[in-house]
């Protein structure tokens, strides 16, 4: 038996749970009336939207002369917080996608959220060049398209172009993948609903059966788009990054730009969605699939590119001096010390000191820590990109047109709409959607639910389990595995019996050979004969 | 909802384990299984089945291939015969700058065209309903229907007693 207990991996589904368990775990929120704190946030998201609106509606009405931009500062608030938005977005594809090519388990509980999240990030984020176009209904023009103006095409040599490009795609890949990945999941819905609600589901399921060839060429299709996915996420913010780099302005013009900007986008997608998921598990209910393992894995990868976003920012001041260029240097100076060195220092701060605190292994999978640590980054990541983009504009070549910006009250309600659109987005989504991947999660069942895996198992045979691992929760998990032994030991016979059946399989398989349970079965057989 | 005029008779079981050896039995005794439904992609079913590996990647790097050619030779059409125009000093051709749009047209279009003959292919869609033989298949149960239209009452008590043999928790016939 010491094959069946891992003494590396963790569980990841907690709770012994069987698999229509799971269906009915994932599936209850759907089809419960909501609760008071959902509504208190769906309230309190409306409000937002509300105020936001209005604030949209002047920045429409009377143009983008509402904003406290001036010709200094070209770009302000507005393409911050489409690079901030844009950059949260990163971290549903990087889990959906890269963590599906390296076959990390644990993504399975936390992609379905972290890929609605991504949608919705990036539509806040498309929203932003929107409206800083100045007449939105005029949007379309940034396309290709046969016109009656030429026809005149846009200019395809420009990043501000390849990011419509970029944006769109990323937009309609993510939007096919995470669809993809739902339909078999509303399906599952769809079997348990009646009436009205059946019907809205068997839409949505688009008539999935749950046929072995579709499972087979589901499988194959996900793990081609993640293929795709994989380049597309890095390409995405590369290219939001060419926006800057590819300008001669001092303080933009720098070759590290496109490294740097995607690992700032993994980080403060990764900062999202802990605090996303952090609440999402606790009013859904959902510790036993977004465990502490999860929100652990995710805290390293959040101190992995936290490191990475810090050495970039000394990397940039370090060449800024060794260039010997003034100007680039001014900036850097300019950016530290200069008026807006309060920005600066919230983002070094937030997004290079605070992150260090996840070398501890107790902060990593301190619940309240992830959470408090996970705004800061936030903070600290929209920090980033203002540093970045108000800092290298607001002194620029002619010093008797250097300025000083601040937002007016319609730019910070245009940031708070998006802040609405999301919030609705993504609870109206917690509602009617299985915010867990149910398949996903059920085919990752036997090799990482508690009942299989981890010191709950190791208890009951006696096996090995990583020793000093779980060393400030052994006393809990002394106290579950009794509590559960019965039930465990249960689980263990089956397990031993299905580890036989695929032993069988596989003789019968290789060799045709049979073993003791299809004998049995072949002389029940002969007997039916000679009775017939 | 879509009517094949089918008759099945199908069996529940209650363990993807316990499905794979009971199909291995099942191909052993030449019974010809109409379809396999599954709550989750189960792993080492589709060698089981003895089912091709899907083309989809190849479909996929076909559209793929599209996106590429009709990216890059729309961008060199238009800035070499249709309008040239230079823009900071330089070429008309100028192919490196035309690199990113071609990488996100060709995956555009390979994830566009992979998903819409993923769904063309399997037969689903909006608005298509299927017949369905259990609720419980989306849940947990895993399910090997055959198809009993044209067979006599002896096959399909042979085949009933094949799945009850195979350890099915549930039996059942049903017309779709």
């Amino acid at each position: 038996m010491s094959g069946v207990v891992s003494n590396v991996r963790p569980p990841l589904v907690t709770g012994s749970k069987t698999y229509h368990q799971i269906t009915e775990d994932i599936c209850s929120p759907t089809e419960q009336l909501p609760g008071k704190g959902w509504v208190m946030l769906l309230l309190g998201a409306l409000g937002l939207l509300g105020f936001g609106a209005i604030s949209v509606f002047f920045t429409v009405w009377y143009g983008i002369g509402t904003w406290y931009l001036n010709r200094t500062v070209a770009w302000g608030w507005d393409i911050t917080n489409f690079v901030w938005w844009v950059g949260i977005g990163h971290a549903g594809t990087l889990i959906s996608a890269i963590l599906l090519l390296f076959r990390q388990k644990w993504r399975t509980g936390v992609n379905r959220a972290a890929e609605a999240m991504t949608i919705f990030a990036v539509i806040c984020a498309a929203f932003f060049p929107g409206i800083h176009m100045g007449r939105i209904w005029m949007a379309f023009f940034v396309f290709p398209y046969p016109n009656t103006r030429g026809p005149l095409w846009v200019n395809f040599n420009s990043p501000l172009l390849w990011d419509v490009f970029a944006i769109s795609t990323y937009f309609t890949v993510s939007l096919l993948f995470w669809y993809t990945g739902l339909v078999p999941d509303f399906a599952t819905i769809r079997d348990r609903a009646k009436g009205f609600r059946k019907k809205v589901y068997n839409f949505l399921s688009f008539g999935w059966t749950g046929s072995a060839k579709h499972w087979q060429r589901w499988e194959s299709l996900a793990l081609i788009l993640a293929g795709l996915a994989t380049p597309l996420v890095l390409s995405v913010h590369t290219i939001v990054s060419f926006d800057f780099a590819t300008s001669v302005i001092p303080g933009w013009h720098t070759t590290i730009f496109p490294p740097y900007f995607v690992a700032g986008a993994v980080f403060s997608g990764f900062a999202m969605v802990q605090t996303l998921m952090i609440i999402t598990r606790k009013v859904l209910n959902l510790e036993d699939y977004i465990t502490i393992e999860h929100i652990e894995s995710m805290n390293k990868v959040i101190v992995l590119t936290g490191s990475i976003v810090g050495v970039a920012y000394l990397t940039e001041l370090f060449i800024a001096w060794y260039s010997g260029y003034i100007y680039e240097q001014f900036a850097f100076y300019n950016r530290a010390l200069g008026p807006y060195w309060w920005a600066y220092a919230t983002m070094m701060t937030c997004n290079v000191i605070t992150p260090q605190f996840f070398w501890s292994r107790k902060l990593r999978r301190s619940i309240v820590v992830t959470f408090v640590l996970s705004l800061i980054v936030n903070v600290g990541m929209w920090f980033e990109r203002f540093v970045i983009i108000v800092t290298s504009l607001h002194r620029d070549f002619l010093p008797s047109s250097w300025s000083y910006y601040s937002p007016s009250w319609v730019e910070v309600g245009d940031y708070l709409f998006t802040f609405g659109v999301f919030g609705v987005a993504y609870l109206v989504f917690i509602r009617v959607a299985p915010v867990v991947a149910i398949a996903e999660i059920k085919s990752i069942l036997k090799t990482s639910g508690d009942q299989y895996v981890g010191p709950k198992i190791a208890e009951v045979t006696g096996a090995n389990y990583a020793e000093g691992h779980h060393d400030e929760e052994h006393e809990d998990h002394h106290h579950e595995a009794t509590a559960v032994n019965v039930e465990t030991k249960a689980s263990v016979e089956e397990f031993k019996k299905e580890f036989e059946y695929k032993e069988t399989t596989d003789a019968v398989e290789e060799d045709n050979s049979k073993d003791e349970s299809t004998d049995n079965e072949d002389s029940t057989e002969e007997d039916n004969n000679k009775e017939e | 909802m879509r009517v094949l005029n089918k008759k099945v008779l199908f069996g529940l079981y209650d363990d993807e384990e316990i499905l794979k050896s009971a199909i291995t039995k099942i191909q052993h005794e030449d019974a010809e299984i109409m379809e396999v439904f599954t709550p989750f992609p189960v792993h080492g079913l589709e060698h089981v089945l003895g089912f091709n590996e899907s083309r989809i990647h190849i479909a996929g790097f076909a559209y793929g291939l599209f996106g590429t050619c009709t990216a890059f030779g729309f961008m060199s059409w238009v800035f070499t015969q249709d309008w040239p125009i230079i823009f900071g000093g330089k070429p008309y051709f100028s192919a490196p700058s035309f690199i990113p749009i071609t990488f996100e047209f060709t995956v555009l279009m390979a994830a566009v065209g992979m998903v819409i003959t993923f769904y063309l292919i399997c037969g689903l869609g909006p608005g298509v309903t299927n017949p369905y033989l259990h609720p419980r298949i989306t849940d947990d149960k895993f399910c090997v229907a055959f198809d009993v239209t044209d067979s006599s009452s002896e096959e399909v008590n042979a085949l009933s007693d094949l799945l009850a043999r195979t350890n099915a928790e549930e039996i059942q016939t049903k017309e779709i």
